[in-house]
């Protein structure tokens, strides 16, 4: 059995988007800047594509800018807020500890250029508190950037409760929705959303292509200077069949979503009390307030890259907050935001599901994942001493 | 593929896994803090290390690392284990990513803290500078 169950590092694409986005390839290839009938119907592509996207955030077409995608979109939001407010003397950016690094690291490298960034702590469900951020509001705050879903641990945060607070206080607010979008329900309106980032592989369709929403009237830094694409904010011809198979697949994401949800959520919970058969074994992130699709469990005593690869060798790809999956020492700082020790941190997995799996292919991965953490528990040190008493069990 | 296929051979089919209850020499290096501890037993006849066990928590070069350094030196003497190094371990892995090297050391320092178990506990001379601290290591420093 192969079963792929990461996908929050990315999905498949819907046949619906490749079916699309074909003939844009072939016969339709002319650049939507030129004139000429070919180029119009191109250009006429994007603008119904635009006008899709925004239909499905609840904003109009002119809110949406393509770009290439997650990563790009939270530089440029966080990058033009950040570039207002110091035209107003505000430089105080509010985000929290389990931000994606896109954000993370582009708050650093404002902070060494003198903006002073407030990192929120998350509960140790892994949820900023809405209180938090209206306390941590100041006049000088330029941005509120807070993500809508968790990429590690699915965690769904109180965006509209935050958007609520930043509209009345007048702060712009951004939202990382790379892992929301097309999963669960999202309205910029009704939710006080200024700003908003997605990502079209995340909801199956193709790489390299996504959106960020900015509510007109916002002031929007230029991102790449060349032609008038994109109102002139983004230069570059546009990638007309990514843009037409976005549109696509977040189409039929939406239509299939409340279906798609209400099976995911037996899935995942069928899925969580598998795993939690495991003893010393503990969720990662709310049980409820969580992505459809998303496990994540550390298990005491074990590491988990091995983990990955033995459940590799078993059919099952999977991922792990493990230091040694990442190339860095440090274990996610998502899972020691919520107070996971490192020891434990390193022993974690994410199973991120698609709405396509079964109840079979669920109880392969349970029975898979049971057999490898009872192996590699055999072959740790740590898990003898946990054994022999001479450790005490930091999971119960 | 990130890794050679010897280190998948020896990760997925670990030689010299589990414990020996009467060892004679025991090495225990790492932390779980850095996600790696290795743990090495030795068994010692006049001067031959007869058997060698490991217990490792490690990512898959910290198992492959300790299966192959365990291997290479069962059945030697201890004179020959003492010259173990880490090269020698990536060198019989056929390689391993730079990130990963660190492993290949955990095990040298794995053998050669069991080996100084061995030593100290029967009363036997050696050159202290043959045994750095794992404190020397800079790979995880503990804050």
């Amino acid at each position: 059995m192969k079963i792929y169950a990461d996908n929050a590092a990315t999905t498949k694409m819907r046949k619906c988007a490749i079916d699309a986005m074909l003939p844009y390839y072939d016969g339709i290839y002319a650049n939507p800047s030129s004139l000429h009938t070919p180029g119009q119907i191109a250009a006429e592509a994007v603008r119904a594509a635009r006008e899709r996207m925004a239909a499905a955030i609840g904003c109009l077409p002119r809110e949406i800018y393509f770009t290439s995608g997650g990563s790009e979109s939270d530089n440029w939001a966080i990058a033009s807020a950040a570039e207002a407010g110091a035209r107003k003397n505000k430089k105080h950016i509010i985000s929290c500890a389990i931000e994606h690094h896109a954000v993370l690291h582009t708050l650093n490298k404002l902070e060494k250029r003198g903006y002073e960034i407030t990192l929120l702590p998350v509960s140790e469900n892994g949820i900023v508190r809405a209180e938090d951020v209206e306390a941590s509001i100041r006049t000088d705050t330029a941005l509120v950037t807070i993500m809508f879903a968790n990429n590690e641990i699915g965690t769904i945060q109180p965006i509209a409760e935050i958007g609520k607070i930043c509209r009345d206080k007048g702060v712009t607010f951004h939202t990382d929705a790379v892992q929301a979008v097309g999963h669960i329900g999202i309205n910029v309106k009704e939710q006080n959303i200024d700003m908003l980032s997605l990502s079209a592989h995340k909801f199956g369709g193709p790489k390299g292509i996504g959106a960020l929403y900015i509510r007109s009237g916002l002031p929007v830094t230029n991102l790449i200077d060349g032609g008038a694409q994109e109102r002139g904010k983004r230069a570059g011809t546009e990638n007309v069949p990514a843009i037409v198979g976005m549109a696509a697949a977040l189409d039929e994401c939406l239509k299939d979503m409340n279906k798609d949800a209400a099976k995911l959520i037996k899935l995942r919970d069928r899925l969580i009390d598998g795993l939690l058969k495991i003893p010393h074994t503990a969720l990662n992130g709310d049980r409820s307030s969580r992505l459809p699709g998303n496990v994540n469990v550390c298990f005491e005593g074990i590491e988990g890259e091995s983990l990955l690869l033995l459940l590799d060798a078993k059919g099952v790809y999977a991922s792990s907050g493990s230091a040694c999956t990442s190339g860095s020492l440090d274990p996610s700082h998502v899972l020691l935001a919520i107070g996971r020790p490192h020891s434990v941190a390193h022993g974690s997995l994410r199973l991120t599901l698609s709405a396509d799996a079964t109840e079979k292919e669920i109880d392969y991965i349970i029975n898979a994942v049971t057999d490898v953490v009872a192996y590699l528990r055999n072959m740790s040190p740590v898990w003898h001493d946990l054994l022999e008493g001479k450790a005490q069990y930091v999971i119960q | 593929m990130l890794y050679s296929e010897k280190v998948m051979d020896h990760f997925t089919h670990p030689r010299n896994v589990g414990i020996i209850e009467d060892a004679d020499g025991v090495g225990e290096v790492g932390n779980a803090k850095c996600g790696d501890i290795m743990k090495i037993y030795l068994k010692i006849s006049d001067g031959i290390i007869t058997d060698v066990k490991f217990n490792t928590f490690g990512c898959g070069s910290a198992i492959a690392s300790s299966s192959m350094a365990t291997e290479m030196i069962k059945g030697k003497p201890i004179s020959e284990a003492l010259t173990l190094t880490n090269k020698a371990v990536v060198e019989a892995l056929e390689g391993l990513p730079a990130h990963k090297l660190h492993c290949s050391v955990l095990a040298e320092e794995a053998v050669k803290a069991a080996i100084k178990d061995y030593y100290d506990k029967n009363g036997i001379e050696y050159d202290k500078s043959q045994f750095p601290d794992c404190a020397s290591c800079a790979h995880c420093a503990i804050d």
